[in-house]
């Protein structure tokens, strides 16, 4: 039971980490329909500064993160403004594949930047742990991870208060909507497509952070966890906020079971295999709602 | 008719493969320049100034390549005439490749002291059937071509964006199926030994004398790449023309049009799949003669990438863009090499790590940037700047 728990507690504080990379796809698809392959490079660039200002310069975490989200939002802003503003209009398919490319390169960069080594963000969390004693034994939860959920929780929040009451988040709507229709209603259009690659970059970055404060820290195997944030934002539905929240839990909880059970149990399935359930649970969510669990369905005119 | 080559007035000659006879003779030219070139001789570029000549690594690159454009054909069948983008071309690749491994490789057996009886026991490490090339080439093909039919009836019931996750999710399976399964593909970072390219007792994997002149491994093996190429290129460039091709590029433009005009989606998607992924299975068997070895790690999500920058860069929907493709990408670690060799590009270092930026980045960074340049700028790539190039050059000194 308490290994039930303990999967159960690692499971949502994964779930967290692909919440965050997974909300700031679906918030670029939804705004601007462009798939972006290009979330895990972010992730490690932002990663990066947060890395580069709180060990290497020395400054407070907070000080560091705050500076890494600013460099992130340029990025995003940047990314958005040389690459994909060309390419508004072209076959979606070519854009996606465009931003596979963008990928490649902002990964050579961050992990030039990065090192060989994994390196550690330098968080105030450190290896610190909680231990409950529930069911006669001992539930073990890392600061890092408390920290990863209430993050997740304030941060979505934010963002979903940010879409519903402020102005700019209803232009946001309206441009995701209908972007012809909101053009007509003063919306400027291009301001919603740079604000939702920065804040997705932003979410991006912060998603980096966590799995970075994860034990060994951050390095070029960290884009594969961000990869797994695909399969999150489908099991969800590529257009729908709260189903990607839905996706990371369903993938997170999933894989942190497989983690504690399939070796016990299913051994035959291989080594590390609960690496690759995000793509299982994906197959299985797409084989009964070829949309997603909350995505919409296309309806498309001849 | 004979004075106007460019005049087309009927279908048939409007779909042919070669239209007129300037495009026959040149490639009637490219062909024998490139059985020159695999024989060894220097093609002069610029005469008695600059030659160029397959020696060495050159060699062994033109060998990769040729095998990796019936890898870019096949793909380009599925995504570029048919519209359906797959990101999961490297697991069909690899399908072919370790299918070709185990059919036409050889078995590894290891001794073991069995602890219960106390006795050495011979335990197979690796399972290899060593058949005659002539079974594994077609059955790596057919191995991977099952398994796109059975992938493809996923594709049918997805649309678009959908099936990208899809088959981005059987790469992700497939290279985990590849590192378990020792017995057939040697695990993780370990491998196992490539098939063993021998078609009726002719081995194309050691030098030796054919018809009185002597080949090398690797002019044996760029011969086989050749004619296995130039055969997947007409066979896809028939299937192009036919009612399947054009079945293929009415689902790509429109599908429900396609659909409300009598064609059957889900089995023409079938045979697309089916056809790519033949294709890319052939091309995984072959592949890896060159090197010799096959390691399960390297069908991941970056050969997948390679693929597609392979048809982007080289042209979507042309077989010929396919071929440029696949050869430019193989060179393209080369070209990186000769860059950094040049003085404007003196701050590539060779060496590993250190330096401002190292060979590989580079050539990651070349990589990546040709993708988003060409999906900028050229949409048809090589094949639309080598169009452009032509028709300057038919109208020249007119600008149109």
């Amino acid at each position: 039971m308490t290994q039930f728990l303990q999967a159960l507690v690692d499971g949502s504080s994964l779930a967290a980490v692909y919440s965050l990379i997974a909300l700031g796809f679906v918030i670029i698809y939804k705004s601007t329909q462009v798939l972006n392959f290009a979330q895990p490079a972010l992730m490690l660039l932002g990663a990066y500064w947060v890395v580069y200002f709180a060990t290497v310069v020395g400054w407070p975490f907070w000080m560091a993160v705050i500076m890494a989200a600013g460099l992130a939002a340029f990025t995003g802003v940047l990314v958005e403004r040389l690459a994909l503003r060309p390419m508004v209009g072209k076959p979606v398919f070519a854009v996606a594949i465009m931003t596979i490319g963008l990928n490649t390169v902002i990964t050579v960069i961050a992990l030039d930047l990065l090192g060989i080594d994994a390196r550690s963000v330098g968080g105030p969390w450190g290896f610190k742990f909680v231990a409950l004693d529930v069911f006669g034994g001992s539930l073990i939860v890392g600061h890092r991870q408390i920290a990863a959920l209430v993050t997740t929780v304030v941060l979505v929040s934010a963002l979903l208060a940010f879409f519903k009451y402020s102005r700019f988040g209803l232009a946001m709507r309206a441009a995701a909507f209908d972007q012809e229709v909101a053009l007509t209603q003063g919306v400027s259009v291009t301001a919603v497509f740079a604000a939702s690659w920065a804040i997705a970059a932003v979410l991006a970055m912060v998603g980096g952070v966590f799995v970075g404060a994860t034990p060994p820290g951050i390095d070029r195997s960290a884009s594969i966890i961000a990869l797994k944030a695909l399969p999150v934002v489908v099991v969800g539905g590529l257009d729908s906020i709260s189903g990607a929240l839905l996706g990371a839990f369903i993938v997170g909880i999933a894989e942190a079971l497989t983690f504690t059970y399939q070796p016990q149990y299913a051994s035959f399935l291989g080594q590390n295999f609960s690496q690759v359930v995000p793509y299982v649970v994906m197959f299985l969510v797409l084989l009964v709602r070829p949309y997603g669990l909350l995505g919409t369905k296309e309806v498309e005119r001849v | 008719m004979r004075r106007r080559p460019g005049l087309v007035a009927d279908y048939r000659s409007d779909s042919a493969i070669l239209r007129n006879n300037v495009q026959r003779f040149w490639f009637v030219v490219l062909m024998v320049a490139l059985i020159l070139l695999a024989l060894g001789a220097t093609i002069p570029v610029v005469p008695g100034v600059l030659g160029f000549s397959l020696r060495g690594d050159l060699l062994l690159l033109a060998v990769t390549a040729s095998f990796a454009s019936v890898g870019a054909i096949g793909l380009n069948m599925v995504t570029g005439y048919a519209g359906q983008v797959s990101l999961g071309h490297a697991f069909f690749i690899g399908l072919g490749a370790f299918t070709a491994a185990v059919l036409g490789g050889e078995e590894v057996t290891r001794q073991v002291f069995d602890l219960s009886t106390g006795q050495q026991v011979e335990q197979t490490i690796l399972i290899g059937y060593g058949l005659d090339m002539a079974i594994w080439l077609p059955a790596s093909g057919i191995v991977a071509g099952v398994a796109g039919l059975i992938v493809a009836p996923i594709a049918f019931r997805l649309r678009g964006l959908y099936l990208a996750f899809v088959t981005l999710g059987l790469v992700f399976l497939g290279e985990h199926v590849f590192k378990e399964a020792k017995l057939l593909t040697g695990g993780l970072g370990v491998g196992r030994p490539a098939a063993i390219p021998s078609l009726f007792g002719f081995r194309f994997d050691q030098s030796g004398e054919v018809f009185g002149m002597y080949f090398s491994r690797q002019q044996k093996l760029l011969f086989l790449g050749l004619i296995v190429l130039v055969v997947a290129a007409l066979v896809a460039k028939n299937i192009a023309r036919s009612r399947i091709g054009r079945a293929l590029a009415a689902i790509r433009d429109r599908d429900i049009a396609a659909e409300l005009m009598g064609i059957n989606l889900a089995r023409y998607k079938m045979i697309a799949f089916g056809i790519s992924s033949f294709y890319a299975g052939i091309s995984g068997a072959l592949l890896y003669l060159a090197i010799g070895r096959i390691e399960p790690g390297s069908f991941g999500l970056l050969l997948s990438i390679v693929y597609v920058a392979m048809i982007l860069i080289g042209g979507a929907a042309t077989i010929a863009g396919s071929i440029m493709g696949a050869v430019f990408i193989t060179f393209l670690p080369r070209i990186v090499k000769w860059m950094a060799g040049l003085w404007l590009f003196g701050f590539i270092s060779e060496a590993p790590t250190g330096g401002f930026v190292n060979l590989s980045q580079v050539e990651q960074l070349m990589f990546g940037g040709l993708i988003v340049g060409f999906l900028i700028f050229e949409p048809l790539g090589l094949y639309g700047i080598w169009i452009r190039v032509r028709n300057y050059w038919k109208a020249w000194p007119f600008s149109y």
